[in-house]
């Protein structure tokens, strides 16, 4: 083949013919392998995406409300007209606190006090939220009566919709929720500078509510983080000692494999069945209040149990044998081998398994609608033992209701449970990389 | 020339005279057997160390030399299906008795593995571990002391006192091998084992491990399981040829290499199986 004989090759041998070792048939089978893969990978990534720019395009709104800026007349005759305040605590309870905020808004607009009409359309403008808004202005500081003060009111869901354009006003007018009257008050209160949009913090404090623009996720927000601090404080040590027991101390025997196939089984359990065994187990049997989010973390820390144990176990495993054998041959008793070498090496491992079962926890439905966390809880819960909802389970529930601004909520709290979500699961990956360096 | 081959030739036989007085045994193992389940791994040994010598352990892969090595610190316990039978004993006192503590033990039998295997800590920490276990040192200034006889004696201390809070895991191999080899003089042992310390290491760090096994013989028993003939040769005073789970022959390391009575060790040594 060549004119040079090279490294020993004897002038006259033929060249050895090349064999027929099916190289064309293997790397075809590599590239359409490779081919699959970036399939799949694209198939991923267009179904996420179109999830994250639906929940985001409909829910970003909701982060912002829209607010009428007021000067409110805390008008004496409105709030106490027979004077009896100084005797009568209920006055200030019981008090027609809307009237001010609708007087307030008709001299805004230069609306006649005494034309019923206008008075009526103007009803449904301003948020019934005002009523425990200035009441609660009032009875913290009783002294403002008699004076004006600038005051930020919420507007009714529909305008806010309709300020925010989500509402299609070339619809006939009989058939929107929106007059046109409305509309051309909300463009001269926008004209004027008092109606604006503003950040919703609303939507982090307020409880459950009938009305969209005081309904949010401060109750939702505090029971899931109580359910956190729970499965936290009982899954991981629990856990983890459950673990190292079954790991390194229990003799292998047909018991501790029982065991194991039952760890293995419980983590495949489906959720609402924990939430079965909650309702029997924890309100029925040992009487523990319905709603709260102490039964609502015990089921979590059932449900997150198996994970954390198969992720511990597989930590632990994965110390090498070498590690084991240079602890123990220097006088090491078995406890300090475990605790001291075995279990620090670990610990990336067993963090990573604890984040991804909080994080499953966290986004866990269906075995607090058993346990009766589904439920209308206005104020936000003190302990772990009052009501409470949680985020999952709110989203659930403005799931259900029909107005454009509790779908705007519904994919609002979404985006804030999957940041919830994604900021665990990059701690997780961050501790990983952090320690695992120093193995 | 001539002069010079002599006088080495008589440093050397005074270093044999001079190595071989003491014959106190310090372990003595009798009809030790080792069962991994069902199956028998080692058949009646009965073997003898004797304190500071070196004794090295031979024999083909799969012959149960590294088992009996095993047993005498009773490492074997930390494998769930192995069950020894046999008496061993240090000090004459029988290590498998109940009343001793495998912990105690393990303090008075060190070990170095196979592959080198430094904690994955600071160098100082892999060799302060086991005196800080053992209560070995009350103040802080004897830890640190501790640390640096142990790693003088193992002949790193030169190449690392500068770097002694930086991870033992970043050392050569043959570093790593003798930081464990600190790590088990640390703790004051009697005897060390040593499981084929060499066969991880390049030719240079092996002439290294063997000078230092010379050395430590002044002040340790050492047991050393080895895959080279010229290893055994070269560091160890009394060799015993494993062959199949039995002791096939145990004497002198001069006679076993130029002698040997067993037919299984001359062909062993001479390379013809194993």
């Amino acid at each position: 083949m060549t004119d040079i004989p090279l490294n020993g090759i004897a002038n006259g041998t033929v060249a050895r013919p090349r064999r027929d070792i099916g190289l064309k048939r293997r790397y075809a089978a590599e590239r359409r392998f490779r081919i699959y893969g970036v399939l799949a990978i694209s198939v991923g990534i267009v179904f996420l995406a179109v999830m994250l720019v639906t929940i985001i395009g409909k829910g970003y709104t909701a982060f912002w409300q829209t607010t009428a800026t007021l000067p409110i007349t805390f008008d004496a005759n409105v709030i106490d007209p027979e004077n009896k305040r100084a005797t009568d605590p209920n006055v200030l309870i019981t008090a027609n606190y809307p009237k001010l905020a609708e007087n307030a808004l008709m001299a805004k607009l230069g609306i006649n006090p005494d034309d019923k009409v206008a008075a009526r359309k103007l009803k449904g403008f301003l948020s019934d939220g005002a009523r425990a808004q200035l009441r609660t202005m009032v009875t913290d500081d009783p002294s403002i009566i008699g004076t004006t003060r600038n005051v930020e009111i919420l507007v009714a869901a529909n305008i806010d919709s309709a300020f925010k354009g989500q509402i299609d006003l070339s619809v006939d007018e009989s058939r929107r929720k929106v007059s046109d009257q409305q509309v051309t008050w909300m463009k001269q209160l926008a004209a004027e500078g008092s109606l604006a949009e503003h950040f919703n913090k609303g939507l982090f404090t307020f409880g459950a509510s009938s009305r969209p623009e005081t309904s949010g996720m401060g109750v939702a927000i505090i029971g899931s983080f109580y359910m956190m601090v729970i499965v936290l404080l009982l899954a991981l040590p629990i856990g983890v000692a459950a673990s190292i027991y079954l790991e390194e101390f229990a003799k292998k025997s047909r018991l501790t494999d029982l065991i194991e196939v039952n760890i293995n089984n419980l983590a495949a359990v489906p959720s609402i069945v924990f939430g079965l065994l909650g309702l029997s187990v924890f309100i029925n049997f040992l009487g523990l209040p319905r709603s709260a989010a102490l039964v609502g973390g015990l089921v979590l820390t059932l449900m997150t149990l198996p994970t954390i144990i198969i992720a511990t176990r597989a930590a632990l495993a994965a110390v090498p044998p070498s590690i084991r054998s240079a602890a123990l041959g220097l006088g090491a008793s078995k406890m300090q081998m475990v605790f001291q070498h075995i279990l620090p090496l670990a610990a990336p491992g067993i963090l990573t398994g604890t984040i991804i079962g909080l994080a499953r926890a966290l986004g866990e439905t269906a075995p607090l609608l058993l346990i009766g966390m589904v439920a209308f809880v206005a104020d936000r819960p003190a302990t772990p033992l009052e009501p409470s909802t949680a985020l999952p389970v709110q989203i659930y529930m403005w799931a259900n209701e029909a107005e454009r601004a509790f779908v705007e909520r519904m994919s609002g709290a979404i985006i804030i449970l999957l940041i919830f979500l994604m900021a665990m699961n990059i701690t997780a990956i961050v501790l990983r990389r952090r320690f695992e360096r120093r193995w | 020339m001539n002069i010079m081959t002599e006088t080495a030739l008589e440093s050397a036989v005074n270093d044999k005279m001079n190595g071989t007085p003491n014959e106190t045994i310090k372990m003595r193992g009798r009809k030790v057997c080792v069962f991994y389940g069902e199956k028998q791994a080692l058949f009646d040994v009965d073997l003898d160390v004797r304190e500071n010598q070196v004794t090295a352990l031979i024999g083909p892969s799969g012959c149960g030399k590294s088992t009996f090595l095993r047993c005498l610190n009773r490492m074997n316990d930390t494998i769930d299906s192995a069950r020894v039978a046999g008496k061993i004993t240090l000090d004459d006192e029988d290590i498998y008795d109940p009343k001793i503590d495998v912990v105690e033990l393990r303090a008075r039998v060190g070990m170095v593995f196979q592959k080198p295997n430094p904690f994955p800590k600071s160098i100082f920490e892999n060799v302060a571990y086991g005196p800080r276990i053992h209560g070995l040192a009350r103040k802080k200034g004897d830890l640190d002391e501790i640390v640096e006889t142990s790693l003088k004696k193992a002949g790193l201390f030169n190449e690392v006192k500068d770097r002694l809070h930086e991870p033992g895991t970043g050392l050569s191999g043959g570093q790593q091998q003798r930081l464990c080899i600190a790590r088990a003089i640390a703790v004051s042992p009697e005897v060390i084992l040593m499981d084929e310390p060499c066969s991880a290491l390049d030719p240079i760090a092996t002439a290294r491990v063997e000078e230092l096994i010379d050395e430590l013989r002044q002040n340790y028993t050492i047991v050393i399981v080895t895959h080279s003939m010229q290893q055994a040769a070269r560091v160890s005073q009394r060799t015993a040829m494993f062959h199949m789970g039995y002791l096939v022959e145990e004497g002198e390391t001069d006679k076993m290499f130029t002698n040997p009575d067993d037919r299984r060790t001359q062909d062993y040594i001479t390379g013809r199986f194993g």
